[in-house]
C-alpha cells in the first residue's frame, strides 16, 4: 500500500501498516547513518522549516540533522528573535514561511492541537515536533523502533511507562502507537500525574510500582518538572523519588534483559539513578540517534516519498 | 392608531395555559381579548395559518458587547439577531469594557438600547470591575436600570464577598446571576475534565469546580432568604444539587442552554474553536442531566449565552481562542430539535422554558398573550427545514457550532410592542 499521507500530526490517526511503513523506512535510513557518507539526496532542492515555538534541543537538532541528511535545506526559526514576540499569529508566521517557499513546517508548539489547526490552513506539509500535552508522533516512533531495534517486535511486550503522563505528549503518542502495535501497556505514577482517564485509552493505570515492573519488558521513565509541585499535584521532588524514582533495587523488579527507556531530558537522581542511566540497559542515548533516521523517514515519507523506494534498492 | 390581527395560528400562551387554533390581537402595542368590527377593518391581518403564535422568546443570557468590543457585537446587531430568533427580550451580561459596574455605563447601555430592534435590558456588576474585591453601586445601578446582578463570567471566588452581595442586593430585589466556577480549580482549564481532555491533551475543568460553587451558592441563599440565579448550569451533579435545594425551598433558580442539551466533549475532537465555550460541554450524562432538569423544572429556563467573538479572535490555537458562541438565531430550532423531537417535550413546555420562565425570574415585563401585556409576539413555523449559515446571519460575528447544519422549526416573523421587527427572513 503506498503512503498517501501529506502530513505527521499524531500517531492516533496513523494505522498499524502506516506505523510499520515509517519504521521500515527509517531503518533503512538507520542503515545510511552507519556509512561514512551519511548524506543521501532524497530532500534536494527542498527546504525544511523548524518552527519551534517552544524551548527544545534534541528534538530540534535532531530534525535539523535529519533534512540536512537528506540534502534539504533548513532554516531555524528563532522564536525569540521573530515577529511572534510583536504578536503575529501562529497562522500568519506560518503563512509568511510559506510565501518564502518553504516545501515543508516542523512544528514545535505549547498550544495541543495547533499542528492540525496549521495543516487546515497550510499547502505544505506541516510534521508535528510535540504540541502541548497532546502528541509528540516522532518520540514515539522512535522510541519504538527502538524497542524492536532491542526486543523485536512489541507485540505482547509488556511496557511500563512511568511519571508525569498527564501532562506528556510523549506518553500519548506511545500509548496509540505500542496499543497498535498489540503491547501490553501500563502508566505508573503518582495518581494525581497518572489519573484513571487514560484507561479509556487502552491502558493499565497504576500506581504500585512494585507490581507495575513486576516483569516488564521496557520501562520508559517520563522527566518530573519541578513546577508540578507548586500546583499541588506531588508534594516534593524527594517524595516524588521516594516513591516513585527507579534506582538498582527497583531496576531489579524488570525482567533481566529489559531496557531502560527516557525521552529526555533527565534529571538525574529524581526520576531516574544516575548509574542506571549510564548502565548497560539504558537505551537513552541509542533513542537519540535513531531518532534521526526516524524523522528522516517522516520528512522523507510527508515530502511524497514512497517506503519501497527506499527500503529495497538498500541491499 | 396601530392595530394587528394575527388569524389561523396555533396559538400557544404557557402563562394562560392557551394551546388551540384562534387569533391573537393587540392594540396600541398592548394584547386585547377581541377587536371590534371597526378595528377588525383597520387591523393589519397577519395570516398564521400553518404557524405557531406564541409570546416573544425571553433570553436572560446573552452578550451584546457595547460599550467596548463593538466588533464583535453591538447592541443594534445582537438585537437583530435576537429578532431573526424569535426573541423580543433579553438580558445583557456586564461585561462589556468597561465593565457595566457603574450607572453611567448603564446610561450609555439604555441609549443604545432604545434604538434595538427588541427589548434589551442591562445588568450591573456584583463587584467593581469584576474583580471579586468590592461591592459595585447596587442602589445605584438599580436606579439606572439593571434587572439583576451579576460578574458573569467571572465568578466571586470569595464565599464573604458573595455573601454580602447577595444579602446587599437583597435589599434592592436584584437577583444576583451566577457564573458557577472555582477558578482555583480550573486554572489554564480549556474543556470538561474526562477522558476527552486527556486524549487530547487539553487542560480540564472538572464539573466539581461547578458543583462546588452551586453548593456554596444554595448554602448562602439558604441563610440569606436572597434570590441566587445559576447560570448555564453544566453538570449533572449541580442539576441534582438545585433539585435538593429546591425541594427544601431555598430560593435558587437555573439556566440550561441550547448548546449543553445538544453536544458533548466528544464534539471537540478536531478542536473547533467553536465548541469552545464556558462553562464547558461535557458528557452524555450531563447532558441528559440537564435535559431532565429542565423537563421537572430544577431548571427554569433556556438561556443561549450569547456570546459573539470576531472570526479573528476564534480562529486561534484552541488553547488561546476566547470562549464562546452565538446562539440567538438557533436557540428555538435546536430546543424543539432536543427537546420536543428527540426528549419528547410537549411544545408548550418548551415555549414556556423560552418565555415566561426567564422572565418571571428577573419580574420582567415579558413572555405571555394574556391581555394588557406587551404585545411582543414570535411565529414561527415548526416543520419548516431550512440550513443555517452563520455568516449570513445577523450576528457580527459567525462563531456557531451550527453553521451549515439543517434545522427544523422557522422564525416567521418577531413583533415587538405590536409593530412587526422581523420578517420572512429580513428586518423590517
Amino acid at each position: 500500500m503506498p503512503w498517501n499521507r501529506k502530513h505527521l500530526l499524531t500517531i492516533e490517526d496513523l494505522s498499524r501498516n502506516e506505523i510499520n511503513q515509517v519504521l521500515a523506512t527509517a531503518g533503512a535510513f538507520r542503515a545510511i547513518l552507519d556509512r561514512k557518507v551519511k548524506k543521501v539526496p532524497a530532500l534536494r532542492g527542498k527546504t525544511v522549516v523548524n518552527l519551534f515555538l517552544e524551548p527544545s534541543t534534541r528534538t530540534r537538532m535532531s530534525f535539523e540533522m535529519a533534512a540536512k541528511l537528506l540534502s534539504a535545506d533548513t532554516i531555524a526559526f528563532d522564536a525569540a528573535a521573530s515577529s511572534t514576540t510583536k504578536g503575529e499569529t501562529l497562522r500568519d508566521t506560518a503563512q509568511n514561511i510559506q510565501a518564502l517557499n518553504a516545501d515543508m513546517i516542523v512544528l514545535r508548539h505549547a498550544a495541543s492541537g495547533s499542528p492540525l489547526y496549521l495543516s487546515q490552513r497550510l499547502g505544505i506539509p506541516v510534521v508535528n515536533a510535540g504540541d502541548g500535552a497532546h502528541e509528540h508522533p516522532t518520540q514515539a516512533l522512535l522510541d519504538v523502533f527502538t524497542m524492536q531495534q532491542k526486543l523485536g517486535s512489541v507485540k505482547g511486550r509488556k511496557v511500563v511507562i512511568l511519571g508525569d503522563i498527564l501532562f506528556s505528549r510523549v506518553a500519548r503518542s506511545n500509548i496509540h502507537a505500542l496499543t497498535k502495535l498489540g503491547a501490553d501497556v501500563t502508566i505508573v505514577g503518582p495518581s494525581t500525574l497518572v489519573p484513571h482517564w487514560f484507561e479509556a485509552m487502552g491502558v493499565r493505570v497504576s500506581h504500585n510500582l512494585r507490581t507495575a515492573l513486576a516483569d516488564a519488558d521496557v520501562v520508559m521513565l517520563l522527566r518530573i518538572q519541578h513546577e508540578r509541585q507548586a500546583a499541588g499535584h506531588f508534594p516534593s521532588v524527594g517524595e516524588y523519588t521516594s516513591m516513585f524514582g527507579l534506582n538498582q533495587t527497583r531496576a531489579a523488579w524488570l525482567k533481566p534483559d529489559a531496557i531502560i527507556m527516557h525521552p529526555g531530558p533527565i534529571n538525574r537522581g529524581v526520576e531516574i539513578d544516575s548509574a542506571l542511566a549510564d548502565s548497560s540497559r539504558s537505551v537513552i542515548l541509542q533513542q537519540v540517534t535513531n531518532g534521526i533516521a526516524v524523522r528522516m523517514a517522516v520528512l522523507y515519507l510527508c515530502a511524497g516519498g514512497q517506503p519501497e523506494h527506499v527500503t529495497a534498492p538498500i541491499e | 392608531m396601530s392595530i394587528l390581527w394575527i388569524s389561523n395560528g396555533r396559538v400557544i400562551d404557557p402563562a394562560s395555559r392557551r394551546d388551540a387554533r384562534g387569533d391573537v390581537f393587540a392594540v396600541e402595542g398592548k394584547f386585547v381579548r377581541s377587536l371590534s368590527a371597526a378595528q377588525k377593518k383597520q387591523a393589519h391581518k397577519i395570516d398564521a395559518t400553518g404557524l405557531v403564535v406564541c409570546p416573544g422568546l425571553v433570553d436572560i443570557h446573552v452578550h451584546f458587547r457595547e460599550p467596548g468590543q463593538t466588533h464583535k457585537e453591538t447592541i443594534l446587531t445582537g438585537s437583530q439577531a435576537a429578532a431573526a430568533g424569535g426573541f423580543t427580550t433579553v438580558v445583557c451580561m456586564p461585561n462589556t469594557s468597561p465593565p457595566a459596574d457603574h450607572p453611567g455605563t448603564i446610561q450609555l447601555i439604555n441609549a443604545a438600547a432604545a434604538k434595538a430592534a427588541i427589548r434589551v435590558y442591562p445588568t450591573g456588576c456584583i463587584s467593581v470591575g469584576m474583580k471579586g474585591a468590592q461591592l459595585a453601586p447596587h442602589g445605584s445601578l438599580k436606579n439606572a436600570g439593571v434587572v439583576a446582578l451579576t460578574d458573569d463570567g467571572l465568578c466571586i471566588q470569595s464565599n464573604e464577598l458573595m455573601h454580602r452581595a447577595v444579602e446587599y442586593a437583597r435589599m434592592f430585589d436584584l437577583p444576583v446571576l451566577d457564573h458557577c466556577q472555582d477558578e482555583s480549580m480550573t486554572q489554564g482549564a480549556v474543556m470538561n475534565e474526562g477522558a476527552v481532555s486527556t486524549r487530547l491533551g487539553l487542560r480540564g475543568w472538572p464539573h466539581a469546580a461547578e458543583d462546588v460553587i452551586v453548593a456554596r451558592n444554595i448554602i448562602l441563599s439558604a441563610y440569606s432568604g436572597a434570590h441566587i440565579h445559576m447560570q448555564h448550569i453544566s453538570s449533572a451533579m449541580s442539576v441534582e444539587l438545585i433539585r435538593r435545594a429546591k425541594k427544601d425551598g431555598i430560593r435558587v433558580s437555573g439556566e440550561g442552554t441550547p448548546h449543553h442539551i445538544s453536544f458533548t466533549d466528544d464534539a471537540l475532537g478536531t478542536y473547533d474553536t467553536n465548541f469552545k465555550m464556558n462553562p464547558p460541554l461535557r458528557t452524555a450524562a450531563d447532558r441528559r442531566a440537564i435535559i431532565a432538569g429542565l423537563r421537572d423544572g430544577t431548571l427554569d429556563c433556556i438561556g443561549t449565552d450569547h456570546a459573539p467573538h470576531s472570526p479573528d479572535d476564534k480562529d486561534r490555537e484552541f488553547d488561546y481562542a476566547p470562549n464562546g458562541i452565538i446562539g440567538l438565531e438557533t436557540a428555538l430550532p435546536v430546543c424543539l430539535d432536543i427537546l420536543v423531537r428527540k426528549n419528547r417535550f410537549k411544545l408548550p413546555h418548551v415555549i414556556d422554558l423560552m418565555t415566561r420562565r426567564g422572565a418571571a425570574l428577573l419580574k420582567l415585563p415579558a413572555g405571555t398573550l394574556a391581555a394588557g401585556a406587551n404585545a411582543d409576539i414570535c411565529l414561527f413555523n415548526p416543520d419548516e427545514v431550512w440550513t443555517y449559515e452563520a455568516d449570513k446571519g445577523f450576528s457580527k460575528s459567525r462563531n456557531s457550532p451550527w453553521s451549515g447544519r439543517k434545522m427544523t422549526g422557522r422564525v416567521k416573523a418577531t413583533i415587538v410592542g405590536g409593530r412587526v421587527v422581523f420578517d420572512s427572513e429580513k428586518m423590517v
